[in-house]
């Protein structure tokens, strides 16, 4: 960007529309300043520090939901667009990423790490998705990811003692530079083709996400343009991990951290989905044809694979890596149905809300019985559970029954908008495969509730099976007030979504 | 948040279907956070009782002429208006009865629970209470989504109480009551979605009242309405345990804790039959008789194969299983009729058979308790050390085979009259299953409590010489009782409000009218 263009910016004020970026950047800043001037001993107020600041961010944020950008569209040149569904996922990554630094507060307590370096990557790489969720333009969205992508890369190793650890990193590492190398191959196809002065709508700025679609729009059924859009669904299938690119998910969640796992599971998966929606209904609307058939076959077989793989799975970090496939198959069904139906945005980002309070709630408690070696966590591990620590019993009951979609909790009504939605659209062959997955799911996450609640031996005269106890790290005052927000608004928004309902059903 | 505070404020009055509904939730909420033990089980009394004193006073104060309106109305926000969900409050003819079914099994279940001293007490009766605030609901609403809501919300706590409270293979009979369920429960949600999209490009909606407006106006087309039948009728057919999707539950009842197996078996269960009567076949008339045959079909499968399984059956709760799912058969023979007559005769069945399903789990777990075994060929003689229990079981087992007196007469006698009419050689089967269920009622009445007792039962006997019922144990079975034999003598009660609303807003069913009790 030339320099007359950031002071037009500044001249514009257009600095302000990114406050809650920069507010992140500075903070993560902050924090190693933070680590060189206070003395070691009261380097625990630092992660607090973290914390409260972005609390602070995501209430203003909040407050501000529709003044942010009323008047202006697209900000930066076009680089980036200002809308209530960014708005909407500026305040879902933050909130993830309070909830990463919680469980980061619980994990890392557990290891002889450095400390503070985990939390200014998430707080980058926080910022990094509210960018990417937001870009108008193609520079824009790879800088972002690339950003997100390097951040996990050192994430997902954190634990550099462990060798599952530095395994998961290097995996997540071949697999990320494999995906993003589609993706960059996809995304030149596109401005080359795009560029062509020659065509019909060729264009000088053709990474710009809407001169491209005039391009599409003006040129339909253009083979180095088909190869590029597929190029790019399949880069960012890899983010959300979608079938065949979910190759990566079950080793890299068992050996990253378990906050890293968390972040990995709803921040980057959302991120995912941010950016397919952009690119599906905003850009590459008028290749529909290709774009809708491809993404149904990757649906079906998403929902499948991830529910029967998971069938298999004892150490919960897989399983939950493995249902996570599931539950993106269902969502990427919703990103279909949203090319008919309107209302199928909102069951989006409804079903991402409340995967988020499930998951975390989930984590939360596996952050917990995990012991000092964070790969090793086994369903046998949560033998006993309800008897030992009731709370955490509890908060895991209704994450998972969130996530598997039962009623009164969130999850199915997430599934349930979804479900309307995809059906107001027609597709019932991939509803029949969802409804199938549901189903089959029951069995993995019942399974992990039996583990944690019903007693595993025989009531009378029987061997009572060996149990693996373990013992639970106590749960501190900040982090139970965080799991029960967590579970109760799991409950609530079941049953009573209120505003929040309102908004989502008014897209 | 604030705004909707003071809307309830305002605007609250007193809605008594509603307190069915929160007291029962609001006391298991208390035990969940933290009540002592004392207290719980003093506050479970106010949970068991307030339901089963609303489903009296509503029983009392129904209005004869209800017709196709709803009694006791109200309707409640959800943040979900815009899309078709409220949440609506209300009983018509057919609800009535199963409302006070739910409050009536409910307080003897809650009874019979408090009384048995279970391991983990305080739990055991939180979830019984998550249930049966659940079941209050179900009935009580209006609107399909919470209808379904409050289903899930009571089955939920069936699978864990089997998992924890179990007897012999609780673990697979819990897993597997569990994905036969979710997947009954998901296809009936998607026929429900599938009716809800259908209703009309105007405005779309989950209430039941505006549905049928809309699809009175403007029907589904006959391909579709055979569609979205074939998905409830499987889905919530998996629900009432359908023959062949009915291996879930002899499995699970016999595993199941006595109170979760009186709740589910006695009311939970009715919830796809009630859904198949209340929404689908008013909704999808021209369905419902597409699949008339077929469901018939399958239904006389309940009668008649369960039925000989049942007779084989040497486990008392395994029997009983195999005998409420016979039973099942039966409502669905009336409901496959298509006319007002069989619809009625299966909702007295169901409040019939839910009263004494729940009488015979709740005496099979106090024979267990003094024979220390459900096989029926170790036991034998226990009437003449317990004479009162005796006679509690042969009442119920007189109930369940239909004798005059007892509720099931009515329900079924008008069934048999409804099947004549569609069909003549499916009645002369489903009769014959009535004297199937004499066998092996009678087989189990005759191996339990007379003949000789067994060496094995006198080593128990001596060991822990048996005591008669207590009265713990008594008033709940008498309560179950006095239902049986209430609407056995005096019909009425129940079919005139039935007969009320199924006139009134049932037209498209077929002519026969039910006369039941007249």
């Amino acid at each position: 960007m030339p320099i007359e263009l950031l002071q037009q910016a500044a001249a514009n004020n257009e600095w302000l529309a990114i406050t809650p970026e920069l507010m992140l950047g500075l903070t993560a800043l902050l924090l190693l300043v933070l680590e060189l001037i206070l003395p070691k001993a009261k380097h625990g107020l630092i992660p607090v520090a973290a914390i409260v600041i972005q609390v602070v961010i995501a209430v203003s944020l909040a407050l501000n939901f529709n003044t942010a950008f009323s008047g202006t569209d697209t900000v930066f040149n076009g680089l980036l667009r200002l809308s209530a569904d960014g708005q909407f996922l500026r305040l879902f990554f933050l909130v993830c990423s309070i909830f990463v630094c919680l469980l980061g507060t619980v994990s890392l307590a557990k290891q002889r790490m450095p400390r503070v370096e985990f939390y200014h990557l998430v707080l980058v790489i926080t910022a990094a998705m509210m960018l990417l969720a937001q870009s108008n333009h193609f520079v824009m969205f790879f800088v972002a990811l690339e950003t997100v992508t390097v951040g996990f890369y050192i994430l997902v190793s954190y634990f550099r003692e462990s060798p599952l650890s530095l395994e998961a990193g290097l995996k997540y590492l071949v697999m990320g530079a494999l995906s993003s190398s589609l993706l960059l191959f996809g995304i030149v196809l596109l401005y080359g083709v795009a560029g062509n002065r020659g065509l019909p709508g060729g264009s000088a700025d053709s990474m710009n996400f809407d001169q491209l679609r005039g391009f599409l729009e003006a040129n339909p059924g253009n083979f180095l343009a088909s190869v590029g859009i597929v190029l790019v669904l399949a880069g960012v299938a890899f983010k959300i991990g979608a079938v065949p690119f979910q190759i990566w998910i079950p080793d890299v969640y068992q050996g990253a951290p378990t906050p890293v796992t968390a972040f990995l599971a709803v921040a980057s998966k959302a991120a995912g989905f941010a950016v397919l929606l952009i690119l599906t209904q905003r850009v590459f609307t008028p290749y529909q044809n290709l774009v809708i058939p491809v993404l149904a076959v990757m649906a079906g077989a998403t929902i499948l694979f991830g529910n029967l793989a998971a069938l298999t799975q004892h150490n919960v970090k897989r399983l939950i890596g493995l249902s996570g496939i599931s539950h993106a198959g269902y969502l990427m069904i919703g990103v279909i149905a949203a090319y008919r139906e309107p209302l199928a945005v909102g069951a989006i980002w409804f079903y991402l809300s409340a995967y988020l309070l499930a998951s975390f709630a989930v984590f939360g408690v596996m952050a917990h019985v995990a012991g000092s070696n964070d790969a090793d966590q086994e369903l046998d591990h949560y033998a006993n559970l309800a008897k030992e620590q009731p709370f955490l019993a509890a908060i895991l009951a209704i994450g998972l029954g969130s996530l598997a979609g039962i009623p009164p909790l969130a999850g199915f009504m997430g599934k349930l908008l979804i479900f309307v939605a995809a059906f107001k659209a027609g597709l019932y062959p991939l509803l029949a495969i969802a409804v199938g997955g549901v189903v089959i799911s029951i069995y993995y996450y019942f399974g992990w509730i039996k583990a944690a609640f019903f007693p595993s031996s025989l009531p009378s005269g029987g061997e009572p099976a060996p149990v693996a106890t373990r013992v639970c790290t106590p749960v501190a005052g900040w982090v139970r007030v965080a799991l029960i927000v967590l579970a109760v608004s799991s409950v609530l928004l079941g049953f009573y979504p209120g505003a929040f309902g309102q908004w989502v059903l008014a897209h | 948040m604030p705004r909707v505070f003071s809307d309830f404020v305002m605007n609250f009055h007193f809605d008594p279907l509603l307190l069915a509904i929160a007291t029962p939730l609001a006391v298991a909420v208390a035990i969940l956070l933290g009540l002592p033990k004392r207290h719980s089980i003093k506050l479970a009394y106010v949970g068991f009782g307030v339901p089963a004193i609303i489903a009296l006073w509503a029983w009392m104060n129904f209005p004869a002429d209800a017709g196709a309106k709803y009694a006791f109305f109200t309707r409640y926000s959800t943040g979900l208006d815009s899309f078709g969900i409220t949440l609506a409050l209300g009983l018509n003819g057919v609800a009535l009865p199963l409302f006070v079914l739910a409050g009536l099994v409910g307080l003897a279940a809650g009874l019979y629970a408090i009384q048995s001293n279970a391991e983990r007490l305080k739990i055991y009766l939180m979830l019984l209470l998550f249930m049966q605030g659940g079941l209050m609901g179900v009935f009580a609403s209006v609107d399909v989504f919470f209808f379904y809501f409050f289903h899930e919300l009571a089955l939920i706590p069936t699978f864990i109480m089997v998992g924890i409270w179990g007897g012999r293979d609780r673990n697979y009979a819990a897993m597997k009551m569990t994905i036969y369920l979710t997947a009954g429960a998901m296809l009936s949600l998607i026929g429900l979605i599938a009716i809800y999209v259908k209703s009309g490009h105007s405005g779309q909606t989950f209430d039941l009242i505006m549905l049928r407006e809309a699809l009175a106006a403007e029907p589904i087309g006959a391909t579709t309405q055979k569609h979205i039948f074939g998905l409830l009728m499987f889905g919530f057919g998996i629900l009432v345990s359908l023959w062949p999707f009915h291996t879930w539950a002899p499995l699970g009842y016999g595993a199941a804790p006595s109170s979760a197996a009186m709740l589910h078996a006695g009311v939970l269960k009715k919830f796809g039959l009630y859904g198949l009567i209340q929404v689908a076949l008013p909704l999808l008339p021209e369905g419902a008789k597409d699949w008339a045959r077929l469901l018939a079909y399958l239904a006389l499968g309940n009668v008649l194969v369960v039925g000989l399984i049942a007779i084989a059956q040497r486990d008392l709760k395994q029997m009983l299983g195999y005998s409420s799912v016979m039973h099942m058969g039966y409502a669905f023979l009336g409901i496959a009729c298509f006319s007002v007559l069989g619809v009625g005769g299966v909702v007295l069945l169901m409040v019939a058979h839910g009263l004494s399903v729940a009488l015979l789990f709740l005496l099979a777990t106090s024979i267990h308790q003094r024979t220390h075994t459900l096989d029926m060929t170790q036991m034998g003689g226990l009437a003449q050390k317990t004479p009162v229990l005796a006679a509690f079981f042969v009442a119920a087992t007189l109930a369940g085979i239909g004798l005059p007196g007892f509720a099931n007469f009515w329900g079924e006698l008008t069934i048999f009259v409804a099947l004549w009419h569609f069909s003549p050689w499916m009645t002369v089967a489903a009769v014959a299953g009535v004297v199937i269920s004499a066998i092996y009622g009678l087989r189990s009445v005759a191996a339990v409590f007379f003949g000789p007792p067994t060496e094995a039962l006198d080593k128990v006997t001596a060991a822990h010489p048996p005591a008669d019922l207590s009265w713990r144990e008594k008033i709940p079975a008498l309560i179950l009782l006095a239902a049986l034999l209430f609407v056995g003598f005096w019909p009425k009660s129940l079919s005139t409000p039935l007969n009320s609303t199924l006139a009134a807003s049932f037209r498209m069913l077929d002519a026969p009218r039910l006369t039941a009790g007249r």
